[in-house]
């Protein structure tokens, strides 16, 4: 053990030691990870905190407020559905929808971007020069057609949500790797006869990481957003599943007489992109220290 | 100059095409016409109005058609507003978008900069940090449920303001809709001001004005301000579009009578003409905003070459 300790100590830390050791020492950053951790824990365990189901319709209780006697902890709807358990699943499809659509961008962004930079060149410019002609695009709107022509079926949400978020992607990914590729260590598998999409692959894209991780942080609420935009104008989930943005539609037109069923969705929708937002920032801070 | 701006008004040609090209073959794609009712027409009815429409040509065709009328100004007539062309739908309902989405940036721009500026001043003082929370708060809590919340405190509990309706655009119903739509960019505004404005004053030019010995507020407003406000300028473009989608929602949830809700609704009832013209328009707005920010930031920026 002590060698060990003693051997690490000479060593220095590495990157990702000082990045976790700045982290943890951003106090908004670890109040927001417990937070979401615990968002995150009651929608997976939804099913067990409650003895309602998300769907059930109580017609003796419709729209009755808070009460802890007959656990409608955040009270029920018009249609005497539990809000409590309703806004546990709304968050299901709103984190599922954060997290696949992000990855989808990531994806596309990631391959996009580090081919765009490592070719170079003639590649590289009309690659950019197309990012920049759908930059300027007005997506919302094509989205919303999307979802109004197209049916309003979830996979279609990750594919838009996630066809619009590469854009980012793409740029920063590319302005990394052109400053990557002039390393050394990519010089030498060139001249080691590595072939292009294997440099890429093998070398380009694990040392993005850092950046990745920070830009990933920053999509998933964004496309928290979107998704809750989109159901909120009625186009994302369809009754009788939910999701945040959907609910709080339907509180806003109750919520005159049932404050309750906007303001419980609406704290746990806020909440969560507040956290994610803390952590993307604290990640910035600890991964990048040039600003310190 | 004349050469940059030329060159970047040629590059905004092939975006308005993608635009209009997209939205073209979406509309017609999708499933489901404008005339789709309960009960089928009669064929020679359906055929009849396909005709007046010309739906009844190949796409190609209609796309040539689309464009020569764009080209000339033209969105065409409305399918569900009979008797209205969409020029005319557009002129009632963009004025109303305007007042809110102009009130709403100029508002996200004064106090945005000021409490940027503040933060900045003030660097990792309490002020600091009370500003960024807030800010945090402003980009967190979208303002589809900034509304709602806003109109149950302001208009449902203590009945100062309207709960929605336009009223040929008085104050009392205008504030709730520009607050809502404003907050997301005053936050972002103050983020990105305070990001800025940290590095500037510490960079050496301010220091000589210091050292100079001018007042602390003739080198921050003289000195300082100005290539603070860089970032900011350059943010101008994304924060239109944001104030532009969000006016969509806003307008909803306020009942405005603006472009934002003719195109939801124009969706809903699938009026291909009005809900192509509004993409357009608003296609041709951003686009145009974008020209003009990339122009006042090459006359601000002596760094930028052209």
């Amino acid at each position: 053990m002590t060698d060990i300790d003693a051997v690490s100590e000479v060593r220095g830390r590495s990157l990702w030691a000082d990045a976790r050791r700045r982290l943890f020492t951003n106090k908004a950053a670890v109040t927001s990870m417990i937070i979401l951790s615990i968002v995150a824990v009651m929608v997976l365990l939804a099913p067990f905190l409650s003895p309602h189901d998300f769907d059930a319709t109580d017609w003796e209780l419709m729209s009755s407020p808070p009460t802890i006697a007959n656990a409608h902890f955040f009270g029920t709807d018009s249609l005497g559905r539990d809000l409590f358990v309703r806004t546990l699943y709304g968050g299901r499809v709103s984190l599922m929808v954060g997290i696949v659509a992000t990855l989808v961008s990531l994806l596309i962004g990631i391959t996009y971007g580090a081919t765009a930079g490592y070719f170079g060149g003639k590649i590289d410019h009309l690659m950019m020069r197309f990012v920049d002609i759908l930059y300027a695009m007005p997506f919302m709107f094509f989205v919303i057609l999307l979802m109004v022509f197209f049916g309003r079926n979830i996979f279609l949400i990750f594919v838009a949500i996630g066809a619009i978020n590469w854009l980012d992607m793409a740029r920063i990914v590319r302005g990394q790797t052109l400053s990557l590729k002039r390393k050394e260590f990519i010089e030498a598998a060139e001249a080691a006869g590595v072939p292009g999409f294997t440099i890429i692959r093998r070398h380009i894209v694990p040392n993005l990481l850092g950046v990745v991780i920070v830009y990933v942080t920053l999509t998933i609420p964004q496309v928290i957003l979107v998704e809750s935009f989109l159901s909120f104008l009625g186009l994302g989930v369809q009754e009788p599943f939910t999701s945040w943005g959907a609910l709080v539609n339907e509180g806003a037109k109750d919520m005159e007489t049932a404050s309750w069923s906007l303001i419980f969705p609406a704290i746990f929708l806020a909440l969560t992109l507040f956290c994610f937002n803390f952590i993307g920032d604290g990640l910035r801070d600890a991964l990048d220290p040039k600003d310190r | 100059m004349l050469a940059f701006a030329f060159k970047r008004f040629l590059g905004a040609w092939p975006t308005l095409l993608l635009i209009i090209t997209v939205a073209f073959f979406m509309v017609r794609l999708a499933p489901g016409g404008p005339f789709d009712t309960e009960k089928t027409l009669p064929p020679e009815i359906q055929a009849n109005l396909d005709k007046k429409y010309h739906l009844d040509e190949p796409l190609v065709m209609q796309y040539g058609r689309y464009l020569w009328d764009i080209a000339r100004g033209d969105f065409g007539p409305s399918f569900q507003y009979k008797d209205y062309s969409v020029n005319e739908l557009i002129g009632a309902g963009f004025p109303v978008s305007l007042r809110l989405g102009g009130s709403a940036i100029l508002l996200a721009l004064i106090i945005g900069v000021t409490l940027g500026a503040i933060a900045a001043l003030r660097q990792n003082s309490r002020v600091d940090y009370s500003v960024m929370t807030t800010a945090m708060v402003g980009i967190s809590i979208p303002n589809f449920v900034m509304a709602p919340l806003l109109l149950l405190v302001f208009a449902v509990y203590l009945g100062w303001l309207p709960a929605g309706g336009w009223e040929g655009g008085s104050f009392r119903n205008t504030v709730l809709p520009i607050i809502a739509l404003s907050l997301p960019q005053v936050a972002y505004i103050a983020r990105l001001t305070r990001g800025s404005m940290i590095e500037v004053l510490r960079s050496n030019f301010i220091r000589t004005a210091r050292a100079k010995g001018l007042p602390e507020h003739t080198v921050i407003i003289r000195h300082a301000l100005k290539p603070a406000l860089l970032p900011v300028v350059s943010y101008l473009g994304p924060a239109t579009a944001a104030v532009i989608t969000g006016s969509v929602v806003i307008e909803q949830i306020f009942g405005l009578p603006g472009l934002g809700r003719y195109f939801v609704q124009g969706a809903l009832n699938r009026d291909y003409t009005l809900v192509m013209g509004v993409v357009i328009f608003y296609g041709v707005l951003i686009i145009v905003f974008n020209l003009i920010v990339d122009l006042l930031y090459a006359v601000l920026d002596p760094r930028v070459r052209y």
